[in-house]
């Protein structure tokens, strides 16, 4: 086993940059989720990982020793694709003892290695059928499974869940964990669902536009996000955010709204008198208040999932969303006044989108 | 009516006389397909008098005179070995270079590539008849007039571009993820090529194989240009000579046909699953 670390790493398809210099260590054993829309280069990076990408400029290392050249047979790493590629014409036992075969395994240590992972994964009954004679959930268990055989030092897996319908993606997440927990190899997941990403990772990198916006636990990046991008990316529904300006009275910092209400802050003294902020609140961090306290709302939209409420109200002109857990009843056109949970509100350079 | 319709085949919104009608145009079209080689087959036990008099009708018997005549005038088990020999090597060839150069222009990006791709679908244009002068100077200048190896590599060149065509094309379909993954499994080049891409690439063999091989069988110009001894003749050109300048034994000549046609229709038919999911990969996934 070993961790994997990446030193300011540069990839272009031509003229055009995909990774602008990324920098990441990942620790042995460690659980690694790398997460960001689609084109941000999440999937370039796992790939030079992997050795099927060149790297431009920079190192990548698996343990001590620095793979930039070798092949990926070399690296010692095992990958599972988004459309699991097992290969058609070969039985369940065939897809997972290939790479054994190529490495010139005797019969009996495959049969030994094969029918373990299958034991892990729960694919015994089925190491005799085919590919095409599986459903969804059973390719992508073949698809780990012929990761497990391998025993390599890093897992690789490229959006392995995208093409399972909803339930089963929540079941294959917790399998996937409840695999990385029980063989503790690095694991380096790529997605772009942040709730996967959230559920599944000892750490999140979430990605933009080719660029690491900020590195760390799931709840550090939902707790402190770096920037506007990762507040508004981390967490469902997504972060609200308002325009505001910045006042210090006697008892701390506050945000002035345009219609404005006064909101106390606990961060971002960084900024000075009157200077211009943006706020952000998560929807699960609104409460209801007396009208002459809140910030007026007009209900828009209520949905309600059962175990909570979602209501998309208009706070002076701009679309937000509110999350209770307590039943109101609303009715659209309503008059409601919000209030942020002391020290939910996140400040923002409007300019830059930096945490203040 | 539409009990009328296989068990198991979606009909959807079309109607049981729309249905009727297709089977109709299908069936019509079979014995419009079938007819002639039923002709074929029914002449062939018949005697040239007998053809003449009565075209249509079923033989008088079934007695495989013409055949005997055949085996005890011509030399027809050479000219059949001739027929396999050449035709067997001529696919063989064929699917050996063709695949090879299909999947280094499919999965490789180098310098040329299309170029040489190109190249190779020029070849579909030329017709080969038209440069049958230079072609014979050429061989005959190479002593490969007047042998099997000289019809071989014609053949080959023949067949290559439309080899080249169809299996690159269908290599191209194939998903890079397979490649990757058995290039992360420890696959060399040359294994992923052999254990992966192949298997799955055997239905468009199959085709360009076919696509090649019943030209080739039935082929009567280049044999009749190049081979003049009579013991590298290939069967169609063998059995001419019951085609004379005064009278043709037509009984004689039918039966040659319906044995000449024979192993290649077996070896069609044998196939014909797989020639279809070929025609058909991608259309249906």
């Amino acid at each position: 086993m070993a961790g994997v670390d990446i030193r300011g790493v540069r990839k272009a398809y031509g003229n055009v940059a995909v990774i602008h210099g990324v920098d990441v260590h990942i620790e042995d054993g460690e659980f690694v989720v790398l997460v960001g829309p689609s084109g941000c280069g999440k999937s370039t990076l796992l790939r030079m990982i992997a050795g099927l990408e060149e790297i431009a400029d920079g190192t990548i290392a698996i343990g001590d020793t620095v793979v930039n050249h070798l092949p990926p047979k070399a690296r010692d790493v095992a990958m599972v694709f988004q459309n699991y590629a097992l290969y058609p014409h070969m039985t369940v036992f065939d897809n997972m003892a290939f790479s054994l075969m190529l490495k010139g395994a005797s019969k009996s240590e495959m049969q030994e290695r094969v029918n373990r992972a299958a034991e892990i994964l729960n694919l015994q009954p089925y190491l005799l059928r085919y590919p095409r004679q599986l459903s969804g959930g059973q390719r992508q268990r073949v698809a780990m499974g012929r990761a497990i055989v391998r025993n390599p030092k890093v897992f690789l897996f490229d959006e392995p869940l995208s093409n399972l319908d909803a339930k089963l993606r929540v079941q294959m997440r917790t399998e996937i964990k409840a695999l990385h927990q029980r063989l503790r190899v690095t694991t380096v997941y790529v997605t772009h669902d942040q709730i996967e990403a959230m559920t599944m990772a000892d750490r999140i990198v979430v990605m933009h536009d080719g660029r690491v916006e900020q590195v760390g636990t799931p709840l550090e990046l939902y707790d402190r996000p770096a920037n506007t991008f990762v507040a508004g990316f981390i967490g469902s529904p997504a972060m609200n955010f308002l325009d505001a300006k910045m006042h210090r009275n006697g008892a701390g910092p506050v945000a002035i709204l345009p219609g404005g209400q006064h909101l106390p802050l606990t961060t971002g003294a960084s900024a000075g008198e009157g200077a211009p902020i943006r706020i952000g609140i998560r929807p699960e961090h609104f409460d209801l208040a007396p009208a002459d306290v809140g910030v007026p709302a007009e209900v828009q939209v209520v949905e309600p999932t059962g175990a909570e409420t979602f209501v998309q109200v208009d706070i002076a002109g701009i679309s937000a969303t509110a999350v209770f857990i307590e039943r109101h009843a609303f009715t659209p056109g309503e008059r409601i006044a919000l209030v942020p949970k002391p020290g939910a509100v996140h400040v923002f350079d409007p300019a830059s989108g930096a945490r203040l | 009516m539409s009990a009328a319709i296989p068990d198991g085949r979606p009909v959807a919104a079309d109607g049981p006389i729309k249905v009727w009608m297709i089977q109709a145009f299908l069936i019509f079209n079979s014995i419009l397909m079938l007819y002639p080689i039923v002709i074929v087959v029914l002449s062939g036990f018949k005697s040239t008098a007998e053809i003449y008099s009565t075209p249509f009708s079923l033989p008088a018997s079934f007695e495989p005179k013409n055949l005997v005549t055949i085996w005890e005038q011509t030399r027809f088990p050479r000219y059949l070995l001739n027929s396999l020999i050449v035709t067997v090597s001529s696919v063989t060839t064929i699917l050996v270079v063709g695949t090879l150069a299909a999947y280094a222009l499919a999965r490789y990006r180098f310098r040329g590539n299309e170029l040489i791709y190109l190249f190779f679908l020029s070849g579909l244009m030329v017709p080969l008849k038209l440069a049958i002068i230079p072609l014979f100077i050429q061989l005959t200048s190479l002593g490969l007039i007047d042998t099997q190896l000289g019809l071989i590599l014609v053949y080959t060149a023949m067949g290559l571009p439309s080899a080249i065509f169809i299996l690159t094309g269908f290599l191209r379909t194939l998903p890079f993820e397979l490649e990757e993954s058995a290039r992360i499994d420890g696959a060399s080049e040359g294994r992923i090529m052999w254990s992966i891409m192949l298997p799955l690439a055997r239905p468009a063999m199959v085709i360009a194989g076919i696509h090649n091989a019943v030209p080739i069988w039935n082929d009567f110009f280049f044999p009749l240009v190049m081979v003049q001894t009579d013991r590298l003749k290939t069967l169609p050109q063998g059995l001419t000579i019951f085609m004379g300048e005064y009278n043709t034994e037509w009984g004689v000549l039918f039966a040659g046909l319906t044995l000449a046609a024979l192993p290649i229709t077996i070896v069609y038919m044998a196939l014909s699953r797989q020639f279809i999911s070929g025609l058909t990969h991608g259309a249906v996934k």
